[in-house]
């Protein structure tokens, strides 16, 4: 039992380690490339890094970095989910702006026992994600509508609705003693405290819904490698027609699958929403659908991976901000991101190959004893 | 094997690089070295706007020049959270600047939770008044009272009887100045037509960073028939000047007073503008903060105190009507027209 296990594992475990060399040569690759920028703009590249990692792993900064990391990883995720079957929701970001906006609203309409609340919050967001991401599904089979089109106009008419939405006389109430405005704020019962971060010295606190994004990646896998569902989304993703020869209904896999990646996107906006503003206003980020796509790439659509993708990507932007005080262009980082995400793809292509010849090469050698046996 | 040894390898890098930033990292702290540091931190847009931060950039300008300070700006992005804008002020009021200054209504959150961390740092935010800390001053506009001369303004200046307003983002703030202008050019001529342009709405910001936009929006005013424009779009603002000039109809401009920034060529266009003192405002909290004096609390800047107003730069367009418009200005000190905030 043992023995036939083990190959299945060191398979599984080599093919994470190969995702973190390459995670790892692109890193050293961008680095490179960022230097060169440095250098050719006259800034020292061992002090700007060193300025970054110092600041990069200050107590308050790690928080920051989880944080971030944590909305930036439940947004790959959703993008992930789409990949796997090739198909490329880029409206994640109009999915999860709407779907914060009506659970913020929902939110702060009511106040519900504590775990309630919170539940109701939630669980409006997930249906508004999925439902919205469900049209771009429902378009792609019944009309043939490419869902890279969709997703984007839907971008442009969640934008539309909420600044429908977002004026006093519907959702929103004016901040007092502000020009902002937002929902109504949602009251004590439904917010998620903190987790205290004094054991990294740290006085801000992380979210306490970095637990959704653990459960998250952990529901991500499990759907992907453990269940009937997961088989057929990769079958599908692999080959769409050899899928359907074989018995998989395509196009309710594209409808589900665009519905599950877009609940999952109603998700995004919760930790900030529930951990931090407790209301949708003005100042909620925009733009992290697209962030998640460059994450996924990055991770490689694994759970796994997508961790230290969205770590990397939020530690970046961190610790670009010691930059900006020594008068050193904080964009340099955007281009290291840009020079990971592209460099990623093919080194990860590389070492891929590097790692199939190995294994045929063992595989060679088990064949070659086993005639001789 | 082969396999397993990359990996490692790959890890050892990281933590290598990890341990070199973390030990180089401690020579580079505690920033303070006696003299005050001022820092400011803008809201999207940045500086190059010719308009709203770059009114702020003046008065950190100011502060450099004549106070003899070292002044640090940041510049904030355009899909930030609350949690970049307090890494941005705690990452000064590490570094040890104070007293620290927030541009914009979008640092409300950010600068509140700052200022308590930081009781010994003073803080300033302009443009929002929603917390009262007694290390935080709010400095705040009548924007309306600015805009409402500049309606005045306009409606003295048109042939058409026929004005228009483009607003950068439709959100409370903005349409403080659509009301105030509505409201001065209604008063000059009831019958007047006055047509309203939003670039974006709200969440899409975009409305500020965007003179392409802006152009379009004004170039629609001027076709419609329209001969005087008044913006409050930020930096979209360069563009509705842009369709001024070319189609040789009146702009006005806002915060800054954008005759002074204008091209020569483009000046015979620019009637007037409202402007924002945010530069005094910045100035004088920072003497205030740095003599000891600021206070917690709010400071309102309006017609009274000259924290608003409009140009006078263009005395060739606007000499004529300076006369009127300054029988106004007194009556909205003394209280004898109420301007509106809300459209």
């Amino acid at each position: 039992m043992n023995d036939r296990l083990s190959p299945r594992v060191r398979d599984r475990l080599s093919s994470l380690g190969l995702l973190a060399a390459a995670l790892a040569a692109s890193a050293v690759i961008a680095g490179a490339i960022t230097s060169a920028v440095l250098l050719a703009t006259g800034v020292d590249p061992g002090y700007a890094f060193a300025e970054m990692f110092s600041y990069g792993f200050r107590p308050n900064s790690v928080v920051a970095i989880i944080n971030q990391g944590t909305t930036y990883y439940i947004a790959a995720i959703a993008v992930a989910i789409g990949f796997k079957m090739k198909l490329f929701n880029i409206g994640v970001d109009g999915q999860y702006r709407l779907a914060a906006l009506l659970g913020a609203a929902v939110g702060g309409a009511w106040v519900l026992p504590p775990v309630i609340h919170q539940v109701v919050i939630i669980l409006v967001a997930v249906m508004v994600g999925g439902f919205w991401a469900g049209i771009a599904g429902y378009l792609k089979v019944a009309r043939g509508i490419s869902e890279v089109i969709s997703t984007i106009m839907l971008n442009s008419i969640a934008t539309g609705i909420t600044a429908y939405l977002l004026t006093e006389d519907r959702l929103a109430v004016q901040v007092q003693g502000s020009n902002n405005i937002g929902t109504r704020p949602i009251a004590e019962s439904g917010w998620v405290p903190g987790i205290p971060a004094g054991f990294l010295g740290a006085n801000n606190e992380i979210y306490g819904l970095v637990l959704l994004a653990a459960a998250v990646g952990v529901g991500y896998w499990l759907l992907v490698n453990r269940t009937r569902y997961g088989f057929d989304l990769r079958a599908t993703g692999q080959s769409a027609t050899a899928a359907a020869a074989s018995g998989v209904e395509v196009k309710r896999m594209v409808v589900y699958s665009m519905v599950i990646s877009g609940m999952v996107a109603g998700l995004i906006g919760m930790p900030q929403l529930l951990g931090a503003s407790h209301h949708y206003a003005l100042d909620f980020p925009v733009g992290l659908g697209f962030t998640g796509i460059a994450i996924a790439l990055l991770g490689r659509n694994h759970p796994v991976g997508i961790v230290f993708a969205a770590l990397l990507w939020a530690f970046l932007e961190q610790s670009s901000l010691a930059l900006t005080i020594h008068d050193i262009p904080r964009e340099i980082v955007v281009i290291t991101q840009a020079a990971i995400v592209l460099t990623v793809v093919v080194v990860y292509e590389v070492v891929h190959r590097i790692g199939r010849r190995m294994q045929q090469q063992r595989v060679g050698a088990q064949l070659g004893t086993a005639e001789v046996a | 094997m082969t396999k397993l040894a990359s990996v490692a390898m790959a890890g050892a890098l990281v933590m290598a690089a990890a341990a070199c930033g973390g030990g180089e990292g401690g020579g580079t702290e505690g920033g303070g070295d006696g003299a005050a540091r001022v820092g400011l931190a803008y809201d999207i847009g940045g500086r190059g706007d010719r308009s709203f931060n770059d009114a702020a950039y003046r008065g950190l300008e100011q502060v450099a020049e004549e106070l003899d300070l070292e002044v640090q700006d940041l510049a904030a992005e355009a899909d930030e959270t609350d949690a970049d804008k307090v890494a941005r002020l705690q990452l000064m009021a590490e570094e040890g600047y104070n007293p620290i200054i927030a541009v914009g209504f979008a640092y409300s959150g950010a600068v509140a939770q700052v200022a308590a961390e930081y009781p010994d740092v003073q803080f300033a935010i302009v443009d929002d008044e929603a917390n009262d800390l007694p290390n935080l001053t709010n400095l705040v506009f009548a924007e309306e009272q600015a805009s409402f001369l500049a309606g005045a303004a306009a409606a003295l200046a048109t042939e058409e009887d026929h004005i228009g307003f483009v607003g950068g983002v439709e959100n409370p703030l903005i349409q403080k100045f659509e009301a105030g202008y509505v409201a001065g050019a209604q008063h000059i001529n009831p019958d007047i037509q006055i047509d309203i342009a939003y670039i974006t709405q709200p969440p899409d910001f975009t409305g500020f960073t965007d003179p392409a936009r802006g152009q379009a929006a004004a170039q629609g005013q001027y076709d419609a028939g329209a001969d005087v424009v008044y913006h409050a779009a930020g930096a979209s603002g360069n563009g509705v000047i842009d369709a001024a000039v070319a189609n040789e109809q009146l702009v006005i401009g806002v915060d800054s007073d954008q005759y002074l920034t204008a091209d020569p060529e483009e000046q015979p266009y620019i009637l007037t503008s409202a402007v924002k003192l945010v530069d005094t405002a910045v100035f004088e909290f920072v003497q205030g903060a740095v003599n000891g004096t600021a206070e917690g609390g709010t400071v309102r800047f309006d017609l009274a105190n000259e924290g608003v107003g409009y140009s006078r730069s263009n005395t060739e367009l606007i000499g004529e009507y300076e006369e009127q418009l300054d029988e106004l200005q007194q009556q909205i000190i003394d209280g004898e027209i109420e301007v509106p905030t809300e459209p």
